[in-house]
């Protein structure tokens, strides 16, 4: 099966029901799938070929679905990308995998032309809201995309080997590695994923998150192959207007991360019970801290909490089943259905209970690798004895209790986790180092009670007069908003390692002595 | 009074969220979610500042992109709150 199946099955048995909420748009899905059937020709029509990567580059709203779809009908891999990133790691990204086209919208042209500009293999954007024709070579507008009469439909999507998406993540060398994941990879993930979490067609999913991060676009592709309506929403910056949402949508299930946890908990007048409707709330990207865990289910009594954890490149490990939750709130539970989840030690063998390794993950749903790039592929996927295929390491240390629930230790590197999003510290320090004046710098993660880690940096600059201001005006230029620091410490030398290589771990240990 | 308040929440904007944006200038009547002015850990801070400045208490229910989204809707809502 292919994903775009489950926009296409949807349609033809629900076709009159809402498939998703914007702002003040609501579509069915058989407006979804005619619009994204358009768009399909018109891609094709404009040279967008079977294998080609287009790059999805908005925020929440309902063009975005029907892009995703639209780039898979024409037979092509999507990479969606996060809206707030700038143009020279966009440009990167656009020709690390070659793209073809760009999807996006008017506001972020200015970052997309830039970015295209340094990319050759872009010949198409096709921009929402432009007014006139876009301002960038290859220029269309999404709206005359819809419309094009010259644009026929053709049957010429492939198979479910073909590559669906590219999903860009931080590797620790700074570097972004594009995931590639077949469409047997993506209907694998979102078939495991639904059945736990029970989805039907009367679910109705809000979705807050960004959909360039995988947790948030699965909410869209899980809505898409179950028939659910997904509400879609673009920050969580205003709790209360998303949870008046909540109630005039009668919303069923509730994706979060620990920080939008965090700030629902520290609302005054949030009364328990109030939302009877929410069915589910899931966890996912960090660990809910058992006290979140126990004051959320108090605030809802009739919502079937799901703890859970995955990467990247696999899209999810596992999940708790939520009459574990009260046993083992510490728990991030067992393998997905269809997978199989467990800790080895550094020789590649199964470890007692109890014991920390490195977790493993084996399914349908594990990636193919890095998009050329072997070499870091080679180092997650590991061929092993006994096995037909690569066993996926995850780089996290886990452990597992005597009936076989996993908990989450640490990572194996320094990646950071904040808002639930995965951040190297190297890319930051790579983008300081940019910054005149600044002689060394080095990136750590500090405990935050909202963001589970906030991002520090620990400069050492040449310039006395450089200001905590200025090191985030500077970053807030290059990085996605995610990434730019929360605190600046600057210091007169950064502890080395016996090799001389500026050491995170050792400004860690070392007692703040904060020079602002 | 209303140009006093309406400078204190510029000056907490521009020290605070600003200078990431690197602009010269917000209009009072922006969008500061959609100008990337703020994001949620930024809303709790300015509902902080709101807290300590103007000596009110901010309702969850207040906190709503209508009272708090530009510098003159949030300057309308504090005038409301201490009429």
């Amino acid at each position: 099966m292919r994903v775009e199946q489950f926009l296409e099955d949807s349609s033809r048995q629900f076709p009159e029901k809402i498939a998703v909420v914007a702002g003040d748009r609501r579509l069915t899905f058989r407006e979804i799938d005619d619009a994204s059937d358009r768009l399909a020709a018109a891609l094709r029509r404009h040279g967008v070929m079977r294998g080609d990567r287009v790059v999805v580059f908005m925020d929440n709203r309902w063009e975005a679905v029907v892009g995703i779809f639209a780039v898979l009908k024409a037979g092509a891999v999507f990479s969606p990308i996060n809206p707030t990133t700038k143009a020279d790691k966009l440009a990167y990204m656009l020709k690390n995998c070659r793209a073809a086209a760009v999807i996006t919208l008017a506001p972020l042209l200015p970052v997309a032309r830039d970015a295209m500009a340094e990319a050759p293999s872009v010949k198409l954007a096709v921009v929402v809201g432009a007014t006139g024709r876009p301002a960038v070579p290859g220029g269309i507008r999404f709206e005359d995309a819809l419309t094009d009469p010259g644009a026929v439909p053709s049957d010429v999507a492939g198979i479910d080997l073909d590559l669906a998406m590219l999903i860009y993540t931080s590797g620790s060398t700074g570097v972004p590695k594009g995931v590639m994941m077949t469409h047997q990879n993506v209907v694998a993930a979102a078939t495991s994923i639904t059945t736990y979490l029970e989805n039907t067609p009367d679910d109705i999913i809000l979705n807050v998150l960004p959909i360039s991060f995988d947790y948030g676009l699965y909410q869209v592709l899980m809505a898409m192959r179950v028939g659910a309506t997904l509400v879609l929403e673009k920050s969580f910056a205003f709790p209360q207007a998303i949870l008046n949402r909540i109630a005039a949508e009668n919303v069923t299930g509730f994706p979060l991360v620990p920080t939008m946890a965090a700030i629902l908990l520290q609302m005054k007048d949030l009364k328990p019970g109030a939302y009877p409707h929410i069915r589910y709330i899931t966890n996912t990207a960090a660990a809910l801290p058992p006290a979140h865990i126990m004051r959320l289910q108090e605030l809802f009594p009739r919502t079937r909490l799901y703890s859970m954890y995955g990467v990247t490149e696999c899209k999810r490990c596992t999940y708790l089943p939520p009459e574990q939750l009260a046993r083992r709130p510490g728990s991030v539970g067992v393998a997905i259905p269809g997978t199989e989840a467990y800790v080895v030690d550094d020789a590649g063998q199964r470890v007692l209970p109890g014991t920390v390794g490195e977790l493993v993950i084996r399914g349908p749903h594990v990636m193919q690798g890095y998009w050329e790039n072997p070499e870091a592929t080679d180092r997650a996927l590991r061929r092993v004895a006994f096995l037909t295929e690569k066993l996926l390491h995850t780089g996290d240390l886990f452990r597992a209790d005597e009936e076989g629930f996993l908990y989450f230790v640490a990572r194996k590197d320094d990646i950071i986790k904040t808002r639930g999003e995965k951040v190297s510290p190297k890319e930051i320090e790579n983008v300081l180092y940019a910054l005149a004046g600044v002689r060394e710098a080095a990136v750590i993660g500090v405990p935050d009670p909202i963001l589970g880690m906030a991002i520090k940096a620990v400069v050492v600059s040449t310039n006395a007069v450089m200001r905590e201001q200025d090191v985030i005006r500077h970053c807030a230029k290059h990085l996605e908003e995610f990434m730019i620091p929360k605190f600046v410490e600057f210091r007169d030398a950064l502890p080395k390692t016996d090799s001389g290589k500026i050491s995170r771990r050792l400004i860690d240990a070392q007692p703040l002595e904060a020079a602002k | 009074m209303q140009t006093d308040i309406e400078q204190k929440i510029r000056q907490f904007i521009t020290d605070n969220f600003l200078f990431r944006e690197d602009r010269a200038a917000l209009s009072d009547t922006e969008s500061l979610l959609d100008a990337g002015v703020i994001d949620s850990t930024g809303v709790l801070e300015l509902v902080a500042f709101l807290e300590t400045e103007f000596g009110l208490a901010v309702d969850d229910a207040d906190i709503v992109p209508e009272n708090l989204d530009s510098i003159s809707s949030i300057a309308g809502y504090i005038k409301g709150k201490t009429a």
